[in-house]
Formats: C-alpha cells, sequence, structure tokens
C-alpha cells in the first residue's frame, strides 16, 4: 500500500540515507522524498515528508527500524485520495449485500467508495445508485473500478461508468 | 466555344423504401446543380424492389417509378438480372439490413462487384458480416465500394476520416450511433419518465420500430461500430467481437441521480485501433454535461481522437431518408472527383 510518512533526522550529514534504507532493505519502494534542510523543529531536527510502498505487513517493522536510527516517526498516514470518479449502479443492489460491495472497494487500501446516494421505488423493483469512487492515484482509481466491476457483475448489477 | 460534355452516370437502385426513394429523389432534385458542379450527368436506369426490376436505358421517370413502386407496372426482370446485364456504372444497394447472413444484399453487392459496377450501401448488414471480402473483390475489380450512409446516416465520419483527416492517426472513435436509443434516454431524462412508457411514445411517433430490440439492445450500434473498426481501423472484427449491453435497464431514478452530479446518459459505441487495452464496445456510458457528445433528441454525433488534429466532433442526423440518401449521393459524387 502508498503511505505517506513525515519523520524528523537528527541535523548530522548522512541521515537521510540511513533513514531510507530500512525502506528498501523490507522490500518497499521510495516514491518522493521531501526533504527542507532550511526548515527545523523548535528541537532542531529537519522535517522530510516521504512517500513510500511498502507491505502492510511491513510497516510496523519499518517505524521500529527507523526508532533504532534516532529517527522519529511523527505522523503515518494513507496515502491522499486524489483521483475519483462516479459510476452508476441499476439493479438489486441492497438485497445483494451492499455492504460487501462497497467493501470490496474499501478493503483495497488505495481506494474508498467516499460517497453513495440510493434511489429506491419500491421493494422488488431495482433500484438505482450513484457512487464516487476515490484512489490514490489514476491507476489505482482504474483498478478500483475494476474490481467494482468484477463485484457487481456476479451480483447481476449493471454498472455505469463514464466516458 | 468549346462544351465539355457532362460524363454520363448510369445508376440502378436497389431497394426502393426509404432511402431507396430517397436516392431517386434527391437525384432528381440536384440533377442540374451536380451536371453544372462535378460535371457528370446521373441517370436512373433501374429500380428493383422484392418482387424484381424495372428498367429503361433512357432513364425512369419520376413517374415510371412511382407506378412500379405502386404495383401499376409489372416488373421487367429479375433483381439479379438488372444487375448483371443492364449497362449502368453504379449500384445503389438499400435492402434491409440483415446480421444473420448479409442476404439480399450481399449478393447483390457481390454480383455488383463481378459485373465491374461501383456499389453504393446504406446497407449494415454485408458489411458487418463479409467486410475484407468485400473490399478485396472491389480493389481486384478496381471498382470502389462506398457505405457512408451505413454509420450516423448523415453525419459525415467514414470520409471524414479518410479525406479530411488523411495522414492523422485515429486512435480511437466514441459516439452516438442510434438516434432511437438517443430519443428514449433523452425523453427519459426530460419528462422523468420510465423507459417502457417512452419506448411506446417513439413507436407512436414512428422513431422506434414496432420491433424495437436491434436498436435498444445496442444490437445495431454494435453493427455500426463493427464498421467503423473494419474501415478505419483494419481490425478485421465481426459482429461477434463486439461487447454489447442496450438501454432497456436504464431507470428514471439513475437518470435523475446523473444529472444531480452534472451527467447524462448515453448509450456509447466506443472503438480504438486494437492491440493492448483495445476497446469495441457498446454500453450506457456517463457524459458529462458540457461535453461534445451531449447532444440530444435523435441526433447521432462521434468524437474522433486523432494524433494531429486532437479531438474532431460531428453531430448529425442519423436516419431519415433524405439524411441518409444525403449520403448515398455524396458517395457518388466521391466516384468521380
Ligand atoms: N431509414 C434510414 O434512415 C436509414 C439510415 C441509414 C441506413 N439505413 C439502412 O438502409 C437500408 C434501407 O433502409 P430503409 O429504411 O429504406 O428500409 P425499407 O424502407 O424497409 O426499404 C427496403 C427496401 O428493400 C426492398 N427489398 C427487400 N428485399 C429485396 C430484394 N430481395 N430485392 C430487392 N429489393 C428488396 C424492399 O422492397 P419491398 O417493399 O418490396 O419489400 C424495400 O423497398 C437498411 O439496410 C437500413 O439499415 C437506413
Amino acid at each position: 500500500m502508498k503511505i505517506s510518512m513525515d519523520i524528523e533526522l537528527t541535523d548530522i550529514p548522512g541521515q537521510l540515507v540511513l533513514a531510507l534504507k530500512p525502506v528498501s532493505d523490507l522490500g518497499g519502494n521510495i516514491l518522493s522524498v521531501l526533504h527542507q534542510r532550511d526548515k527545523k523543529t523548535p528541537s532542531g531536527r529537519i522535517p522530510v515528508q516521504l512517500t513510500l510502498e511498502i507491505e502492510e505487513q511491513g510497516l510496523n517493522r519499518l517505524v521500529e527500524r527507523l526508532k533504532e536510527r534516532d529517527v522519529n516517526v511523527v505522523r503515518i498516514g494513507k496515502e491522499r485520495l486524489k483521483e475519483s470518479m462516479m459510476v452508476l449502479l441499476i439493479g438489486h443492489i441492497v438485497h445483494t449485500d451492499l455492504g460487501e460491495t462497497i467493501d470490496s472497494i474499501d478493503s483495497t487500501g488505495f481506494a474508498e467508495v467516499v460517497e453513495l446516494s440510493l434511489s429506491m421505488p419500491g421493494v422488488d423493483k431495482k433500484s438505482s445508485a450513484s457512487v464516487t469512487l476515490s484512489a490514490i492515484g489514476k491507476e489505482e482509481l482504474k483498478e478500483a473500478l475494476n474490481i467494482l466491476e468484477r463485484t457487481v457483475n456476479k451480483k447481476g448489477i449493471m454498472i455505469i461508468p463514464s466516458i | 466555344m468549346e462544351t465539355k460534355l457532362p460524363k454520363l452516370v448510369r445508376i440502378s437502385i436497389v431497394g426502393l423504401g426509404n432511402v431507396g426513394s430517397g436516392v431517386a429523389e434527391v437525384i432528381r432534385r440536384k440533377q442540374e446543380e451536380i451536371t453544372r458542379k462535378y460535371g457528370i450527368d446521373l441517370k436512373i436506369v433501374g429500380v428493383a424492389d422484392l418482387p424484381g426490376a424495372v428498367v429503361d436505358e433512357n432513364g425512369l421517370s419520376e413517374d415510371a417509378i412511382r407506378k412500379f413502386k405502386s404495383g401499376e407496372t409489372a416488373e421487367d426482370m429479375t433483381t439479379l438480372d438488372m444487375i448483371k446485364d443492364v449497362e449502368h456504372e453504379i449500384v445503389v444497394e438499400t435492402t434491409p439490413t440483415n446480421v444473420e447472413n448479409g442476404e439480399p444484399g450481399l449478393t447483390h453487392i457481390l454480383t455488383a462487384l463481378e459485373s465491374d459496377r461501383h456499389v453504393v450501401t446504406s446497407n449494415k448488414g454485408p458489411l458487418a458480416l463479409q467486410y475484407v471480402k468485400l473490399m478485396d473483390l472491389a480493389a481486384s475489380r478496381g471498382k470502389e465500394l462506398k457505405f457512408e450512409a451505413s454509420v450516423g446516416g448523415a453525419m459525415p465520419i467514414i470520409s471524414l476520416v479518410k479525406d479530411n483527416l488523411a495522414g492523422n492517426g485515429i486512435i480511437s472513435i466514441k459516439g452516438i450511433l442510434n438516434g432511437t436509443c438517443n430519443y428514449i434516454l433523452t425523453r427519459m431524462r426530460e419528462e422523468k419518465l420510465p423507459y417502457e412508457h417512452v419506448l411506446k411514445e417513439a413507436q407512436e411517433r414512428g422513431i422506434a420500430e414496432t420491433d424495437p430490440s436491434n436498436d435498444v439492445a445496442g444490437r445495431d450500434t454494435a453493427v455500426k461500430l463493427v464498421i467503423l473498426a473494419n474501415s478505419i481501423f483494419d481490425r478485421h472484427v465481426s459482429y461477434g467481437d463486439v461487447e454489447v449491453a442496450g438501454i432497456t435497464e436504464i431507470t428514471s431514478e439513475a437518470l435523475k441521480l446523473a444529472d444531480d452530479a452534472g451527467y447524462v446518459i448515453k448509450l456509447i459505441g466506443e472503438v480504438d485501433g486494437g492491440g493492448s487495452g483495445e476497446c469495441l464496445k457498446v454500453a450506457p456510458r456517463l457524459v458529462p454535461k458540457d461535453d461534445p457528445l451531449n447532444v440530444g433528441g435523435t441526433l447521432n454525433v462521434a468524437t474522433i481522437k486523432t494524433d494531429l488534429a486532437g479531438d474532431i466532433t460531428v453531430i448529425g442526423k442519423g436516419a431519415g431518408p433524405i439524411e441518409a440518401a444525403s449520403a448515398v449521393l455524396s458517395d457518388i459524387i466521391g466516384i468521380y472527383r
């Protein structure tokens, strides 16, 4: 999964390299580093913002190893959901376990259902829903759409993506 | 003063229905103008319907065509004999579309090409099933097979891409290629009415056929997409390769939800050059209200994505006898330009 992390380094040369090494040691991938040498925290440390890709299980060990190297981890966050799209669903949306449908997206770690409007004209009639998906990037958004398509196709629900 | 005689172009029309009769009418209406502008003298020397053909090498009058259509005059010969034996340059093929086996149009077109005649058609069936075979035959005979009317009616798309956009790489085409579906979705949205209700209204107004299934199930759009895939993208695909969904499941609630979020729902056909991520599908899609593909009523529209010119969008009337005849006429003139 994609993680953003704010860390603070001691102001000694070579600290950044020292901090980044455990990421690759644990099979992760560094996506971006924002290193602001001229900014300092009140305690004299240097703040750095990292974006990285790492297995969920590796994350705790990464934090431990950073602490061992005297790196402060001040914030860990899932990467912000930057890309959004709306799709419509038509069919027996509620009867076919709406929770599971939403879960198929939320459990990815890179995308979420951020909005859902449901219109149910009658108990045995088909309902319609608009669903807004958000994901951390364009590729992830496409993948989230694929997952949703597969999930609802199995349930006989029609999906209408945008052009 | 030297006057150059206009070139005589003799034409037969096979299938004197809406479009065929429209072609006869526009030729009559535009005859002098066409001679003046393009130096060709169009003459209809034969027309054919299901029972057979009437011919006149001096040209059939409006009255003669009318009498044949109303059954007052009997046929002179079979349709195939007319195509083969009556001397003429162009066969206009406008019999009903059949996507099972392409007949009777397929045999008409094959016979015409084998008889060394150009063919201009509005009939989608033969093109969707046997595109490569037909084009190869036309090429081997040094004849033209043109079919602008088969996709988008009056809306220019085939010649737009082949002539005006020559030199561009065409990345994809997507659009609304069925006026009946567009009408139904437009009315459902405007009037907040259910599908069945609007379908009935469309049938009463003559916009949807008594059996609307080819249109509303997306099959008609799929057939047109196959023609675009083969003729513009050289994809060698047929009808069975298209992923098809129609509009019968669309609810007025869905249209309302879309509307609230700034979208409309349209039945969109989409085709690209194939290869990785290849696309050949017909499905209802959300279209942003400010997108050029958002056209209402029975209009057709297509956005052509090109590598040099960027996006080009054309809008036009997809159906109607005179509109389809306009495309046939421009194909006819195109052969002599
Ligand atoms: N209508 C449009 O706006 C439009 C637009 C674009 C493309 N098209 C395509 O153009 C074609 C014609 O459409 P249309 O609306 O004009 O259909 P239509 O009114 O049904 O006309 C078809 C004509 O073909 C004749 N025909 C049937 N079988 C024949 C045969 N074996 N030999 C000779 N003639 C035969 C019919 O004669 P009988 O009356 O004796 O049966 C009829 O006059 C179709 O392929 C359609 O998909 C139509």
